[in-house]
C-alpha cells in the first residue's frame, strides 16, 4: 500500500524522474555493453561475409548440410522427451509439496532444489559412476541376478534422458508448485461434498486448475533443454549430439564465428518459435501463473477454445475411470462407517513422490564413497579406504590454481552483481520509471537465453578487447548470468519492506543516504546476502562461459573438471566433486535460510 | 391457538420431528492439540442450529466432521438414523456452503450448479431443468453463463447456496457463509437464508462467531468454548438462563458479582463482597457455601426513584454516565465497592444522573441468575 502511494506521488516522466533513477544506469549500461551488444554482434555477423557484404551463405550451408538439420531434429526430440518426462515425474512431487503442511513443504522444497544448485558437472559425473558399464546400477543388477550381462545405460539416449530429466525436473516442480499453491484447498473438499468421489474431484477440479502450471513448466523446461550440452556430451553417444555441442565445436575447432552465429540464430529462432506457438495456443498469461486467466476458456488461445471441449471430455473420462478403479478396490475392501478410512491414495502418493525425490537427491551422493577409494580407477564398491585422491587434489598445482581462481572470480562476481543488482532493484521497486517492464525483461533475459549464445558472443567481444583468459572477462560474463538472481531476490525482499520506516527516518532528520545506510540496508541485509550467495554459486558453477574464455593455465574449477571428464575420468574427480558437493550444499542451505528470513520479516 | 405468521417456521419444528443428525461424544485431536473435546447433540428435521463460539473453539472442526471431510478421533455421527461416522463425504447426503463459497473458478455458474447433478449421473435434460429451478429460487437466472469471479460477493454467496440446494441434501452445513460480506449485505442475506430455510424446510447446521447473527437466525444455538459445548438451547434460554459464567459473559453484556451461596432453592440468596446480598433464580444444584456468581444484565438494572423498591436493592455513587443516543449507560460504584453498569432508554424529560451523584439501584429476582463460579472440570 505504501508502495502504491509512493509510486503515485513520484513524478513519472519529468526530468527529475530520470535523474532520480540514476542507480539503475550502471546495470543498464553493463547489460547493454556485455549482453545486448555482443549478442547482437554475433547475430549480425552471421549475415555478413568477411568482405562486409550481406550474405545468407551461412544459413544456406546450415540448411543444406544434413548433419546440422539432423542435430536440430535431435535437439528438439531430446527437449520434447525431457519436457514430457520431467512434467510426468514432477507432477506428483509438486502435488505432494502443494498439499503438505508448511514446514514439510519447506523442507521438501529444499530437497528438490538442492540438485538444481549442485554443480551440473558433479551431478553428471555422479550419473557416469552410477550408469557406466561397471557402474553401481549394473553392479547391483548383475550381482542380484536380475540381468546376465551389464545393460548399456550410458552413451545413448537412455543416459541422456536420465541426466536431462534429473537436471530439469526441479524447474518443472517449482513452476507447477507456484500454480498449485494458489489453488484453494476448499475447492476439492467442496467437490467431495457435492458428490464427487476422489477421482472426479481430483481430475475435474484440482488437475484442471493446475494445468497453467503444467503449461508454464513445459515451456521453461523445453526452452532450457534446447541449450544443453554438458549432459549429452558426457552421457550421450554420437547419435545424441545437440545443437549447443555443434556450436562449441564450430567455435573451438573451426573458429568460424559467422557460422556459429548462424547456428545460434537457429537455436534462438527455435526458442522464439516455441514461445510464439505457446502464446498462440495457451496465451502468455499462463506464464504469470494466474489460474483464473487460463481457467477462462473464452480469453485464451486457439487450443483452449478448439481443444477445450475434447480436453474437458478427456478429463471427465479420467475422473470416471479413476473412480471406477476406486470402486473396484472398494469391492475388495468395503469402506465401513464405523472404522476410520485409510488414506491409501495419500500413501501411494507419498511413496511415488518419495522415490522421485530420492532420484533427485541421492545420485550425487555416490561421488562420496568413490572418492575414498584406494584403487586407481573409479569403481563401486570402492577398493579399500584412503585419502590419496584428496592428497592428489591438494598437491596438484593445476587443481589448486583452478580452485583459487574459481573462488576469486565467484567472490568478485558476487560483489559486482550484488551492487549493480541491488541498486537497480531499489529503483525498480520504488520508482515509477518509464519502460519498467521492458527494463525488467532485459535484465532477466540472460536467464532464458541459451547460455551458449551469450558465451560465444562474449568470446568474440573479448577477442577484440583482449579479455580472453582474464579474470575480468570471467567476472563480466558471470555477472551477466548472475545479476538476474540478485534482482529477483532483492526485489522480492523490498516488496515486503515497509517504506514508511524510511519516511520516518527522513522526518527524523536523516538524509536519504543515511536512511538507506542505517535503516533500509540493515533490514534487507538477508536478501542482499542471499542474492550474493546465489550469484557466487552461479559463477562458481559456470562452465559455459569458462569453456570459451579460459583454458590451460587460466582454467576455473569447472573447466578443469570438464577437461578431465572428457579425457581421463579418475578418482581425483570424485574427491573434487565431494568437496564441491559439501561446500555448495552448505552454501545453498545458508542462502535459502537467509532468503526465507528476509522475505518473512 | 394459531401461531403468528412470522413465527410459522419456528413452530414447524415440533419436539417429535424426526432426528436428522445425531452427534455423540465426538472428539478430534491433531497430534497433541485437542480441536474438539467431546460434543453431543441432536438436530431435528427442519431445525436451524447455530454453532457459536470464539475463534479456535472447534466449530469448523465439528462441521467438517459432520461433512465427512475430517475424521473424528472418537465418537459417532448418525445421519437419518444411519451410522455415518467415517462414511465418505460423497455418500452422506450433506451439503456444505464454505466461507469463501468455493465456487469452481473455471466453471460457469451453470456448470457449477450442474456439478453435483453430473456426479449423480442425472440426464442432461433434467440437469437443465434443475439448474433453472434453483437459479430462480435464488433470483439469479440471468447469470448462468458467467464465471464466478464475474459476480458480486452477495451473488456468489447465493450461487453457493443454490449449488448446495440443487441436489436436495438432507442437511446443509454453512461455515461462516456471510463472513466475507459487508454489514448491510450480511443483514439482507441473513433474511434470505432464513426465508429459504423456512420455505423449503431445510435442516441447517450453521457456524458463525457473530452472536447477533446466531440469535437472529437460529432455532437453537450451541455455544462452544475451547473444544467443548458450553450450552445448547434457544437464543432466549442462552441469554436469560446461561448455565455458565462463560455463556453469560459471551452473550450480550452482563454484570457479574462474585460471592458465596447462603441459601439454596429456586430463589437463591448469595452473599457478595462486603455483605452485598443478591437474590436471584438458579437452575443448578448448588449447595450453601459454594462459590457462585450472580449475573444481571445492565438493561435489567433500574435506577430507583424516591419510594420505589425492588427485590434487590443497593446504593452507590455514579462514576460515569454515557449518552449514546437511544440508550444511556450509567456506571455506579456501590458502597460495597463493586461497579455495576446499568443501561436505560434515554428519556429527554428526565435529566441524566451526574457523576458523583448518590443513587439507589435495584433489579428483580427474575432478572438475575446465580451460577456456580467454577468452570466445569475439563
Ligand atoms: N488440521 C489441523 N491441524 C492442527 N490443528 C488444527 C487443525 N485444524 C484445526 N486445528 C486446531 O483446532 C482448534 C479448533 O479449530 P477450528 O478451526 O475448529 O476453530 P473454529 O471454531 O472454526 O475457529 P474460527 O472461528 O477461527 O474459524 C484450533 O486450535 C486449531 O488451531
Ligand atoms: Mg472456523
Amino acid at each position: 500500500m505504501s508502495m502504491a502511494m509512493v509510486e503515485a506521488s513520484a513524478p513519472p516522466l519529468s526530468q527529475a524522474g530520470w535523474i532520480r533513477a540514476w542507480p539503475i544506469y550502471p546495470l543498464l549500461l553493463f547489460v547493454l555493453a556485455f549482453f545486448v551488444y555482443p549478442v547482437a554482434q554475433i547475430l549480425w555477423l552471421s549475415l555478413i561475409d568477411p568482405d562486409g557484404h550481406f550474405t545468407l551463405a551461412n544459413y544456406v550451408h546450415a540448411a543444406t548440410t544434413p548433419v546440422y538439420l539432423q542435430t536440430l531434429g535431435i535437439t528438439f526430440q531430446i527437449a520434447v522427451w525431457t519436457t514430457l518426462l520431467a512434467i510426468l515425474a514432477g507432477y506428483p512431487v509438486a502435488y505432494l509439496l502443494a498439499t503438505s503442511r508448511v514446514r514439510t513443504r519447506e523442507a521438501l522444497t529444499l530437497l528438490v532444489l538442492m540438485p538444481f544448485w549442485t554443480s551440473f558437472l558433479v551431478r553428471t559425473f555422479a550419473w557416469m559412476i552410477l550408469l557406466g558399464r561397471n557402474g553401481v546400477v549394473n553392479h547391483l543388477l548383475v550381482s542380484l541376478g536380475i540381468v546376465d550381462a551389464p545393460l548399456s545405460l550410458i552413451f545413448n539416449f537412455t543416459g541422456v534422458m536420465i541426466g536431462m530429466v534429473h537436471s530439469m525436473m526441479p524447474l518443472a516442480v517449482m513452476a507447477m508448485l507456484s500454480v498449485m499453491e494458489r489453488i484453494d484447498g476448499n475447492l476439492v473438499k467442496a467437490a467431495r461434498t457435492l458428490g464427487a468421489r476422489g477421482g472426479n474431484a481430483f481430475w475435474r477440479i484440482y488437475f484442471r486448475l493446475s494445468m497453467p502450471g503444467i503449461a508454464a513448466a513445459g515451456l521453461l523446461v523445453f526452452i532450457t533443454a534446447l541449450g544443453f550440452f554438458i549432459v549429452p556430451s558426457l552421457l550421450g553417444g554420437r547419435q545424441q549430439t545437440m545443437i549447443s555441442q555443434v556450436i562449441i565445436s564450430v567455435v573451438q575447432e573451426l573458429l568460424n564465428w559467422r557460422f556459429a552465429g548462424a547456428l545460434s540464430v537457429m537455436l534462438l529462432a527455435a526458442s522464439a518459435l516455441v514461445f510464439y506457438l505457446y502464446d498462440r495456443l495457451l496465451g502468455m498469461s499462463t506464464l504469470s501463473g494466474s489460474a483464473d486467466d487460463v481457467a477462462d476458456g473464452r480469453k485464451s488461445g486457439v487450443l483452449a477454445r478448439a481443444g477445450s471441449a475434447a480436453g474437458e471430455r478427456l478429463i471427465a473420462a479420467l475422473g470416471w475411470m479413476t473412480d471406477r478403479a476406486g470402486a473396484l478396490l472398494e469391492t475388495v475392501m468395503p469402506p465401513r462407517a464405523d472404522r476410520p478410512r485409510r488414506a491409501w491414495s495419500r500413501l501411494v502418493l507419498g511413496i511415488v513422490a518419495g522415490l522421485i525425490i530420492a532420484f533427485l537427491c541421492l545420485p550425487s551422493l555416490f561421488v562420496i564413497p568413490v572418492s575414498f577409494t584406494d584403487g586407481s580407477f573409479i569403481e563401486f564398491p570402492p577398493k579399500g579406504f584412503s585419502l590419496r585422491w584428496y592428497e592428489t587434489y591438494f598437491t596438484s598445482p593445476g587443481w589448486v590454481a583452478a580452485t583459487t581462481r574459481s573462488f576469486v572470480v565467484a567472490l568478485l562476481t558476487g560483489f559486482v552483481a550484488t551492487v549493480l543488482g541491488t541498486a537497480a532493484a531499489i529503483v525498480l521497486v520504488r520508482q515509477r520509471i518509464m519502460f519498467r517492464m521492458a527494463i525488467i525483461t532485459l535484465v532477466l533475459a540472460p536467464l532464458v537465453l541459451p547460455r551458449i549464445i551469450i558465451a560465444v558472443a562474449l568470446f568474440y567481444l573479448y577477442a577484440q578487447l583482449n579479455l580472453v583468459g582474464t579474470v575480468a572477462g570471467l567476472v563480466i560474463g558471470h555477472t551477466i548470468l548472475a545479476v538476474p538472481y540478485v534482482v529477483i531476490t532483492v526485489m522480492a525482499v523490498l516488496k515486503t519492506y515497509d517504506e514508511r520506516l524510511d519516511h520516518a527516518a527522513w522526518t527524523l532528520g536523516a538524509s536519504k543516504w543515511q536512511a538507506l545506510r542505517r535503516i533500509t540496508l540493515p533490514q534487507i541485509k538477508g536478501g542482499l546476502i542471499a542474492g550474493f550467495l546465489f550469484a557466487f554459486i552461479t559463477s562458481f558453477d559456470d562452465l559455459t562461459i569458462a569453456l570459451f574464455v579460459t583454458g590451460g593455465s587460466t582454467s576455473t574449477l569447472p573447466r578443469q573438471m570438464w577437461n578431465d571428464l572428457l579425457l581421463q575420468v579418475n578418482p581425483t574427480l570424485a574427491a573434487v566433486s565431494t568437496l564441491i558437493l559439501v561446500f555448495v550444499t552448505a552454501f545453498i542451505v545458508l542462502a535459502e535460510i537467509l532468503r526465507r528470513r528476509a522475505v518473512a520479516g | 391457538m394459531a401461531a403468528p405468521a412470522s413465527g410459522a417456521a419456528r413452530e414447524a419444528i415440533t419436539p417429535d420431528a424426526p432426528v436428522k443428525l445425531s452427534i455423540r461424544n465426538v472428539g478430534k485431536t491433531y497430534g497433541g492439540i485437542t480441536a474438539l473435546e467431546s460434543a453431543s447433540f441432536d438436530l431435528r428435521q427442519g431445525e436451524f442450529l447455530t454453532l457459536l463460539g470464539p475463534s479456535g473453539s472447534g466449530k469448523t472442526t465439528l462441521l467438517m466432521i459432520v461433512a465427512g471431510l475430517v475424521q473424528p478421533t472418537r465418537g459417532e455421527v448418525w445421519i437419518d438414523g444411519k451410522l455415518a461416522t467415517y462414511t465418505m463425504p460423497d455418500k452422506r447426503d450433506v451439503g456444505v456452503v464454505f466461507q469463501n463459497y468455493a465456487l469452481f473458478p473455471h466453471l460457469t455458474i451453470r456448470e457449477n450448479i450442474a456439478f453435483p447433478l453430473r456426479m449423480r449421473r442425472m440426464p442432461e435434460t433434467r440437469i437443465a431443468q434443475e439448474v433453472a429451478r434453483v437459479l430462480d429460487i435464488v433470483q439469479l437466472p440471468h447469470v448462468a453463463a458467467r464465471l464466478p469471479r464475474e459476480l458480486s460477493g452477495g451473488q456468489q454467496q447465493r450461487i453457493a447456496l443454490a449449488r448446495c440446494m440443487v441436489y436436495g441434501p438432507s442437511i446443509i452445513l454453512m461455515d461462516e457463509p456471510l463472513g466475507a460480506l459487508d454489514r448491510k449485505l450480511r443483514d439482507r442475506m441473513q433474511l434470505e437464508i432464513k426465508e429459504l430455510h423456512a420455505r423449503h424446510a431445510i435442516t441447517v447446521l450453521y457456524v458463525t462467531h457473530d452472536q447477533e447473527e446466531a440469535m437472529a437466525m437460529s432455532d437453537r444455538v450451541c455455544l462452544m468454548n475451547q473444544g467443548q459445548i458450553e450450552q445448547i438451547g434457544t437464543p432466549r434460554e442462552l441469554y436469560f438462563k446461561p448455565s455458565t459464567p462463560f455463556v453469560a459473559d459471551f452473550l450480550g453484556e452482563s454484570n457479574m458479582l462474585d460471592g458465596t451461596l447462603e441459601k439454596a432453592g429456586d430463589v437463591a440468596l448469595m452473599r457478595g463482597p462486603h455483605g452485598l446480598a443478591v437474590r436471584a433464580r438458579t437452575h443448578q444444584v448448588i449447595a450453601p457455601g459454594d462459590a457462585v456468581k450472580a449475573v444481571v444484565r445492565p438493561e435489567s438494572v433500574r435506577l430507583l426513584r424516591e419510594g420505589e423498591t425492588a427485590d434487590n436493592e443497593a446504593a452507590g455513587d455514579v462514576t460515569e454516565a454515557v449518552f449514546v443516543g437511544g440508550v444511556s449507560r450509567i456506571f455506579i460504584t456501590l458502597t460495597q465497592g463493586v461497579v455495576i453498569s446499568a443501561k436505560q432508554l434515554t428519556d429527554a424529560a428526565v435529566p441524566q444522573p451526574r457523576p458523583g451523584e448518590r443513587v439507589r439501584i435495584g433489579w428483580n429476582i427474575d432478572h438475575g441468575v446465580v451460577l456456580k463460579a467454577s468452570e466445569p472440570a475439563r
